[in-house]
């Protein structure tokens, strides 16, 4: 009770930063390679939801496959489709760099920049290509 | 060496190892179905796929990698920003509700793809 009071005083007074404020800095291109291979991880855990279901209705019967064509057809789910496509390629491009660095290949600062680099740049390609095969 | 119930193996190593395997299992199945999709399906042509034995053991363990693999990443998010030091004794509760919230989503998809691609 007493070493928590105690804390609490030191907390109001102690008004030094606990972190770096990241938001204030300027960030390596591997930092953003990395939060987006979290952001799509995170994006995927509902957007497989949506994956089951499709194939739920594709392999339910013959009309449930026509209906699903039928349904991504509309812009919408053009939209969602291409997104999940997005986050699914982003995220794979950027999982394969992790396995590459994990069996020794590019542990280095110059190394993690130029895997960043070609993973920016094989996503960026493949995800026009999934936009160009959905529309 | 930090220690947690919530781990999905017996330690880091372990999950991290399964992280890794589980991502290439995931990796190999999406490509295979782009594959198939890409090349033209007919609905005949699709469903006897998914009905061949080889098929359906693919897809259970593209089902099983998932659950592993989305347990063990959504704990690394969790652990990292709904903690103790950033919201206080209540980040632990909260973090483990939700990790039961997350593990409930996944088994969901567990038995909802055994249905589809076994019943
Ligand atoms: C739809 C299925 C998938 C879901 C829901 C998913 C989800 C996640 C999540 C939430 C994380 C944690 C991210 C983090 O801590 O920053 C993660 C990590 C990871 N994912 Fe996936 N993922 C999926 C498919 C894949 C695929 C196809 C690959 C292909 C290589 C992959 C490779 C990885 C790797 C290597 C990690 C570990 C990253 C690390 O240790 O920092 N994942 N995934």
């Amino acid at each position: 009770m007493c070493l928590r009071a105690f804390r609490g005083t030191l907390l109001v007074k102690d008004t030094r930063p606990v972190n770096l404020d990241i938001g204030t800095m300027k960030l390596p291109i591997t930092a953003y390679a990395s939060i987006l291979h979290r952001i799509s991880g995170v994006f995927l855990f509902i957007a497989i939801g949506l994956m089951i279901y499709a194939l739920d209705s594709s392999l339910s019967s013959q009309a449930d496959f026509d209906s699903l064509a039928g349904m991504l057809g509309s812009p919408v789910a053009k939209l969602v489709l291409w997104a999940v496509l997005a986050g699914l390629i982003y995220h794979s491009v950027a999982g394969v760099k992790h396995l590459v660095m994990d069996m020794g290949y590019g542990e280095t600062y110059e190394g993690g920049v130029l895997g960043s680099r070609i993973t920016f740049a094989v996503s960026a390609i493949l995800i026009a290509l999934a936009g160009v095969w959905v529309w | 060496m930090v220690k947690s119930v919530t781990n999905f193996g017996r330690n880091g190593l372990s999950d991290f190892l399964i992280q890794r395997i589980t991502s290439v299992v995931l990796l190999a199945y999406f490509a295979f179905v782009a594959y198939i999709v890409l090349n033209g399906v007919t609905y005949p042509e699709w469903r006897e796929l998914f009905s061949a034995t080889w098929m359906r053991i693919f897809s259970v363990a593209a089902l099983l990698s998932l659950i592993f693999h989305g347990w063990i990443g959504m704990w690394g998010v969790l652990s990292d920003y709904v903690t103790e030091r950033l919201m206080g004794p209540k980040g632990n509760v909260l973090r483990f509700l939700l990790q039961l919230l997350f593990g409930a989503a996944l088994f969901i998809y567990l038995i909802w793809g055994l249905q589809i691609v076994w019943g």
